[in-house]
C-alpha cells in the first residue's frame, strides 16, 4: 500500500514536471505571434485554475459556501501592484493624484535585475495573499457564524463593499482611485532577452504554470493532512466532527484564510496577466464564473478544478470565437452568426453541461483515480 | 461514461494544444508558407484566390455595457470598408478585410480578444471604444511589435507608456477643459453638479479634469454599476442649487438620466462628454424640455458627403441601421471610426508594406484629413487636436444641432 | 423640505419595485432551497418583451401578454433547468440558476445589441404629479398601494386555499409533504408563477419609472431584491416586504448624503450587522440542526 502511494506520487510529480517542461519547450518552438492565442489562454487558465482550486478548497472541501473570491482577488492584485510599479512610473500612473502615497517598489529594493524581478514578484504576490488573508480572518470573525446561503450572501457583500472602498477617490494616491494601476512586472518580464532587446528565451506561460502549480500543490498537501481530514469531516456533518473534537471555528476560519490567501495570490497573478489592476473588474460576477469552474469541473475535486478552468478559459474566448464572425459558406451567409452569438451557444453548452453532468466533469475524483481505475481494469482482463 | 467523458475533454485539450503546436512549427519552421500566409516579407500579405488581401484588426467591444458604442464605432469602420474595399501598397492592389475581435468591455478579456488579432496576422488594429480594455489590451499589442490606433478611447493612460498604440481623438483633460469653460461662458455657471459612475476611470477622470478646470464650485457624485435610480441624484443637483450638471457616463445611464430629467421637467442643464452624443440620447430627450448639451468630435454636416454615403446605406443594410440603435442619426464615433480606418489605409500606403513593423514606422510621421478634421500624432502618439464641438439636442426635431466650436486656451 | 420629500417618495417606490421582485427569492427559496439567480434576469426579459411588444401591438392588449408570457417564462425556467435536478446536489442547481442567468443576459445582447431600450409610456402612471412640490410620476404613489394589495392577496392564498396549504406544507418538509400526496412538481410550478407574475408587474413600476433597459438591467435590482429577502428572513413574505421597503428607504438616504459612492456598500453592511446579530434575519424561522 504505501509503496503504491510512493509510486503515485512519483508519477504524479514527474508528469507535473513534464507538463512544466512542454510549456517551456512548445512556448519556446512555436511562432508567438501565430500561436498568441494558444499562450494567451493558457495563462488566463493558470490563473482560473489557481483560483478555483481556492475556491474549491473552501467550497468542496470545507462545505462552507462563500461567495467573496472576486473582492480577495482584488485585494491581492492590489497589493502587488501597489508594491510593484517602478517609482520612475508612479507619477504617470497616478496622474490624477499628483504620484503616489506608496514610494517604493519591491523588485527596485531587491537591487532591480533578474534577481530583483524574481524576488520582488514573488514578495508581492505572498504578501498580496497575506493582505487578503488578514482581511478574511477580520471578516470571518463576525461572518464564519453563519450558515450556509446567508455566509455566501454574507462573504458575496464584503466583497461589494472591498470593491466600492477600492474606488473610494479618497483613497486615490495608494488605489490611483477609478484608475487601473499598471506598468508593473507581468508575465511577460519573464522573458528573458538579450542586450539587443530581443526575446531568446520566452518563459512567460512557464512562469504562470509554476506559480499556479506550486500554490495547487500546497492545497493539495493541505486537502492530505489532517487539517483536510478535519476540513473533510465537517464538511459531511458538522455536528459528528465536533463530536469527534474537531473544533469548529478554527478549522473553519483556518479554511477561509487559507483560501482567501491563495485568492490574493490568484489575484496578483490576474494582474500580471491582464497588464492592469482596476477594482471594476472584480465584480460578483467574475465569483460566479469561478463558481462555475468549480461546479463543472467537480466540487471536491483539485483536478477537476483545474480542468475545468482551462475548458472554460478556452471555450468562451477562444474556441467559440468563430461564432461572433458573420460568416458566409458558399456564397450563403450563414444564419445567426453575428456578434454575441458565441455567447448565447457558450451558456447553452454551460447549460447542458450542468444539467447532464450534475457532479461536474470529475466528481470528486481526481485525475490519477481515473488511470487508477484503468490500470485496474486493464489487470483484469 | 463521465470518466470516459472527462478523459475525453482532458484529450481535446491535450490535443488542440498538439494541433496548434503543429500548425505553429510549421509556420515558424518557415518551410511550409501555409494558408494565412506565413512568409517573412509580407506576414499579411497571402494570396487568397489570387486576390492579395491585407487584414485591419478591429479591436471594439459588441457586448457588455460598452457594446453599443463599440457598435456605432465599426459600423463607420465597416462603412469606410465598402466604400474603398481596396488600397495600393508598393504598386499592388490588396483586398482590406476587417478582423473582428469582441473584448465584451471587460478587462479580463481584454487580452484574449487582442491575442486573438495578433494571432490572425494582421498589420494594424483600430480600437477600441472603451479606454480601460485599451489599457490592457495595449502590451500585448506592443510586445507583438503590431501598432494600435485608438479611434475613441480619450484616457491619457492609453497612450502614455506604450509606444505602440496611438490615437486619432482628443484627450480627456482637453475635453474636461473643454466642457467646464463652456460651462462658465453660455451659463455663467457658479455651481456645478458631477455625477460619475463609481470606478469608471473614464467618467472619474473627466470629472477630476472638469473640477481643476472649473472656476466655481463642484459638488461630486458617484453612483454604483448598474444604478437605475437617479432620481434622488437629479433632486440633490436641484437642491445644492447647481447651475449645470455634468455627467459624463455610458450611454445605457446617459439615457436614464436625460429621460428621468425629461419627466421631471429639469431645467438645469446637462453637459456630457462624447458618450452622450448618442440617438438613444436624443430619442430620450424628444418632445420635451431638457437641455443636453455635449462635446463631440464630429457634427453632422461636417462632411456633406459621408453624411449622405453612410446614410443611404444605413438605410439599406437592416443589420447596420439595428447597430446604430434603429435611424440614421449619425454618431461621432462613427465618423472617428470612418476616419480611422482611412489613417489606416494611409499607413499601409505610407509603408509600402503589408509588414506591421512598417506600418508602426509609417504611423508616427502620417498625417490625413478627415471628416472629423486633420489628424497627425505627437510624440507620445496622441492625435494633435485642439477643436472640439458642442452641441445641443433639439427636441422638437429629434437631432443635433451645433451650439459651437470650443478650442483650448 | 422638499429634497427629504423627494427622497422619501424614491425610498418608498424603490422599495415597493424590489418588494414585488424580493417575494419571488423568497417564495422560491422557501420551497426549494435555492437561491434563483436568474429570477432578476426574467424581470428584465419581462422589460424587453413589453418593449418590442407595443411596438406591434396597443398597449392594452401588451401588458397582459407581458404578465402570461413572463408567467411562462418562468415556468419554462424551472421545468428546463430546475426540475430535472431535483435530486442533485444544492450547488448544481443553482449553478443551473447561474446558467440560466447567463443565458437571459446573453440572448438579450444577442438580440437588441446591447443598445439601451427605451420603455414604452403607459398612460396614466407615467403621467407626472406633483408631491408637496415635489414633481415624481403617478407609479411613485401608485406603487407601494399595489404591492399591499398583492400581498395582501398573496398571504390570503397562502393561508386560505388548497395549493397555499400545499405550498406550506412542501416548504416545512418537502419529502413529508411528497408522502402526504401533495403533488410536488404542481406545487412549485406555482410557486414559480406567482413569483414571475409579481416579477412582471414590478418591472412594469420599475421601468415606468426608470425608463431605459439594458441586458444588465436585472442584475442591480436583482441582487437588492435578494439582498431585501435575505434581510428580512427569507423564506418569509412579510419579512421581504419589510426587508425591501427598509433597503429601498436606506439606499435613497444613503445616496441623498455625501457618502452616495458607498450607497451599495452600506446596504451590504447593513445586511451583514443584521445577519450578524440575527442570523437568520428579520423574520427568519430558527433553524436549528437534526442530528
Amino acid at each position: 500500500m504505501k509503496k503504491t502511494t510512493t509510486k503515485s506520487t512519483w508519477m504524479l510529480l514527474l508528469s507535473v514536471a513534464a507538463l512544466l517542461a512542454l510549456v517551456v519547450v512548445l512556448e519556446n518552438v512555436l511562432d508567438p505571434n501565430k500561436n498568441i492565442m494558444v499562450f494567451t489562454a493558457l495563462k488566463k487558465g493558470a490563473v482560473y485554475a489557481l483560483v478555483a482550486v481556492s475556491m474549491n478548497l473552501l467550497n468542496g472541501f470545507t462545505g462552507l459556501f462563500s461567495l467573496g473570491q472576486a473582492g480577495f482577488m482584488l485585494l491581492g492584485a492590489y497589493t502587488y501592484a501597489i508594491l510593484t510599479i517602478p517609482t520612475a512610473q508612479r507619477d504617470a500612473v497616478y496622474y490624477l493624484y499628483n504620484g503616489s502615497a506608496v514610494n517604493f517598489s519591491l523588485p527596485e529594493l531587491f537591487g532591480g535585475g533578474a534577481f530583483g524581478l524574481v524576488l520582488g514578484v514573488l514578495l508581492a504576490l505572498v504578501l498580496g495573499g497575506c493582505v487578503a488573508a488578514a482581511v478574511a480572518w477580520l471578516i470571518g470573525l463576525p461572518v464564519l457564524r453563519l450558515k450556509s446561503d446567508y455566509l455566501a450572501i454574507a462573504t458575496l457583500g464584503f466583497g461589494e463593499i472591498i470593491r466600492a472602498v477600492f474606488q473610494w477617490d479618497k483613497l486615490g494616491p495608494v488605489t490611483n482611485g477609478a484608475n487601473a494601476l499598471k506598468n508593473f512586472p507581468t508575465f511577460s518580464n519573464f522573458n528573458i532577452q538579450n542586450a539587443g532587446g530581443e526575446v531568446v528565451l520566452r518563459l512567460s506561460t512557464f512562469v504562470a504554470f509554476l506559480l499556479a502549480g506550486i500554490c495547487v500543490a500546497v492545497i493539495v498537501l493541505l486537502i492530505n493532512s489532517t487539517y483536510g481530514r478535519a476540513f473533510k469531516a465537517i464538511r459531511d456533518d458538522e455536528v459528528a466532527a465536533e463530536a469527534m473534537g474537531i473544533n469548529l471555528s478554527k478549522h473553519k476560519r483556518l479554511a477561509f484564510v487559507i483560501s482567501s490567501f491563495f485568492a490574493g495570490v490568484g489575484g496578483g497573478m490576474f494582474a500580471m496577466f491582464a497588464n492592469q489592476a482596476q477594482a471594476k473588474t472584480f465584480t460578483t460576477a467574475m465569483t460566479y464564473e469561478i463558481l462555475l469552474i468549480v461546479v463543472i469541473g467537480g466540487i471536491g475535486s483539485v483536478s477537476g478544478s483545474c480542468l475545468a478552468a482551462f475548458l472554460y478559459v478556452a471555450a468562451s474566448e477562444w474556441w467559440l470565437r468563430f461564432l461572433d464572425a458573420e460568416t458566409f459558406i458558399g456564397g450563403v451567409k450563414v444564419p445567426l452568426l453575428r456578434n454575441g452569438f458565441r455567447m448565447v451557444v457558450f451558456s447553452v453548452v454551460i447549460m447542458i453541461v450542468v444539467l447532464f453532468f450534475r457532479r461536474g466533469i470529475m466528481g470528486d475524483r481526481e485525475l490519477p483515480d481515473l488511470f487508477r481505475r484503468r490500470g485496474k481494469e486493464g489487470a483484469a482482463k | 461514461m463521465k470518466q470516459f467523458f472527462a478523459m475525453l475533454l482532458a484529450l481535446t485539450l491535450a490535443l488542440s494544444l498538439a494541433a496548434c503546436g503543429g500548425n505553429g512549427s510549421g509556420g515558424s519552421g518557415d518551410a511550409q508558407p501555409s494558408g494565412g500566409g506565413s512568409g517573412d516579407a509580407q506576414p499579411s500579405g497571402g494570396d487568397s484566390g489570387g486576390e492579395k488581401v491585407v487584414k485591419i484588426g478591429v479591436f471594439e467591444p459588441a457586448t457588455g455595457d460598452s457594446g453599443a458604442g463599440g457598435k456605432q464605432e465599426m459600423l463607420g469602420m465597416q462603412y469606410a470598408n465598402k466604400e474603398t474595399p481596396t488600397v495600393e501598397i508598393g504598386g499592388e492592389s490588396y483586398k482590406v478585410e476587417l478582423v473582428y475581435a469582441d473584448n465584451a468591455s471587460d478587462v479580463a478579456k481584454a487580452p484574449t480578444a487582442a491575442s486573438q488579432l495578433v494571432s490572425q496576422d494582421v498589420s494594424l488594429v483600430l480600437g477600441t471604444y472603451g479606454s480601460g480594455c485599451a489599457i490592457a489590451g495595449g502590451p500585448i499589442f506592443g510586445e507583438a511589435g503590431l501598432a494600435a490606433i485608438g479611434v475613441t478611447c480619450t484616457n491619457p493612460g492609453v497612450t502614455a507608456g506604450n509606444d505602440y498604440y496611438f490615437r486619432i481623438c482628443f484627450l480627456d483633460p482637453f475635453q474636461g477643459t473643454v466642457l467646464a469653460n463652456f460651462a462658465t461662458e453660455k451659463f455663467s455657471a457658479k455651481k456645478a453638479y458631477l455625477l460619475g459612475e463609481l470606478g469608471n476611470d473614464y467618467d472619474q477622470g473627466l470629472l477630476n479634469y472638469f473640477e481643476q478646470a472649473f472656476e466655481g464650485e463642484c459638488v461630486k457624485d458617484s453612483f454604483p454599476t448598474n444604478t437605475s435610480d437617479f432620481s434622488t441624484y437629479l433632486n440633490k443637483a436641484v437642491d445644492q442649487g447647481a447651475d449645470v450638471i455634468f455627467c459624463p457616463v455610458s450611454i445605457a445611464y446617459s439615457t436614464q438620466i436625460v429621460k428621468l430629467a425629461a419627466s421631471m421637467n429639469l431645467n438645469i442643464p446637462i453637459l456630457g462628454s462624447d458618450t452622450l452624443d448618442s440617438n438613444k440620447v436624443l430619442e430620450a430627450a424628444k418632445g420635451s424640455n431638457v437641455q443636453v448639451y455635449v462635446s463631440t468630435f464630429y457634427q453632422e454636416g461636417g462632411a456633406p458627403e459621408f453624411d449622405e454615403g453612410i446614410k443611404a446605406w444605413l438605410n439599406e443594410d437592416s443589420t447596420a441601421m439595428t447597430n446604430n440603435g434603429g435611424d440614421d442619426t449619425i454618431a461621432a464615433v462613427t465618423a472617428m471610426g470612418y476616419d480611422a480606418y482611412y489613417v489606416a489605409l494611409e499607413a499601409l500606403k505610407a509603408a509600402g508594406s503589408t509588414d506591421k513593423g512598417a506600418v508602426k514606422a509609417a504611423l508616427p510621421s502620417l498625417q490625413y484629413t478627415g471628416v472629423s478634421g486633420a489628424i497627425a500624432f505627437d510624440d507620445v502618439g496622441d492625435a494633435v487636436r485642439d477643436t472640439a464641438y458642442i452641441k445641443t439636442a433639439d427636441n422638437a426635431a429629434g437631432a443635433w444641432t451645433l451650439e459651437t466650436v470650443q478650442t483650448a486656451k | 423640505m422638499q429634497y427629504a420629500i423627494s427622497i422619501l417618495l424614491s425610498g418608498v417606490s424603490l422599495g415597493g419595485q424590489y418588494a414585488l421582485i424580493a417575494i419571488g427569492y423568497t417564495m422560491v427559496y422557501g420551497i426549494l432551497r435555492l437561491i434563483n439567480f436568474a429570477h432578476g434576469d426574467v424581470f428584465m426579459v419581462a422589460g424587453l418583451m413589453m418593449v418590442y411588444l407595443t411596438a406591434s401591438v396597443p398597449l392594452a392588449v401588451s401588458v397582459p401578454l407581458v404578465l402570461v408570457l413572463t408567467v411562462l417564462l418562468g415556468f419554462i425556467i424551472e421545468r428546463a433547468a430546475y426540475k430535472p435536478l431535483r435530486e442533485a446536489p444544492r450547488m448544481s442547481v443553482m449553478i443551473s440558476a447561474i446558467g440560466v442567468s447567463y443565458l437571459l443576459q446573453n440572448l438579450a445582447t444577442y438580440i437588441t445589441g446591447g443598445l439601451p431600450q427605451m420603455y414604452p409610456e403607459i398612460p396614466g402612471i407615467s403621467a407626472t404629479v406633483s408631491i408637496a412640490g415635489v414633481p415624481t410620476k403617478w407609479v411613485t404613489v401608485v406603487t407601494p398601494v399595489l404591492v399591499l394589495a398583492l400581498v395582501l392577496a398573496l398571504t390570503q392564498l397562502i393561508h386560505h386555499t388548497k395549493v397555499g396549504m400545499a405550498m406550506r406544507a412542501v416548504a416545512k418538509d418537502f419529502e413529508t409533504a411528497q408522502l402526504m400526496g401533495i403533488r410536488i412538481n404542481a406545487v412549485i410550478s406555482t410557486t414559480f408563477v406567482i413569483g414571475s407574475f409579481l416579477a412582471a408587474v414590478g418591472s412594469v413600476l420599475y421601468f415606468t419609472n426608470y425608463q431605459s433597459i439594458v441586458p444588465l438591467s436585472g442584475s442591480l435590482p436583482g441582487l437588492r431584491a435578494f439582498v431585501a429577502a435575505v434581510f428580512g428572513g427569507i423564506g418569509s413574505i412579510p419579512g421581504a416586504v419589510v426587508g425591501a421597503f427598509i433597503i429601498g428607504l436606506s439606499e435613497s438616504v444613503i445616496k441623498g448624503s455625501s457618502w452616495s459612492i458607498f450607497s451599495d456598500a452600506f446596504t451590504f453592511a447593513l445586511l451583514i450587522i443584521i445577519l450578524v446579530v440575527k442570523p437568520t434575519g428579520l423574520f427568519g424561522e430558527k433553524v436549528t440542526d437534526k442530528v
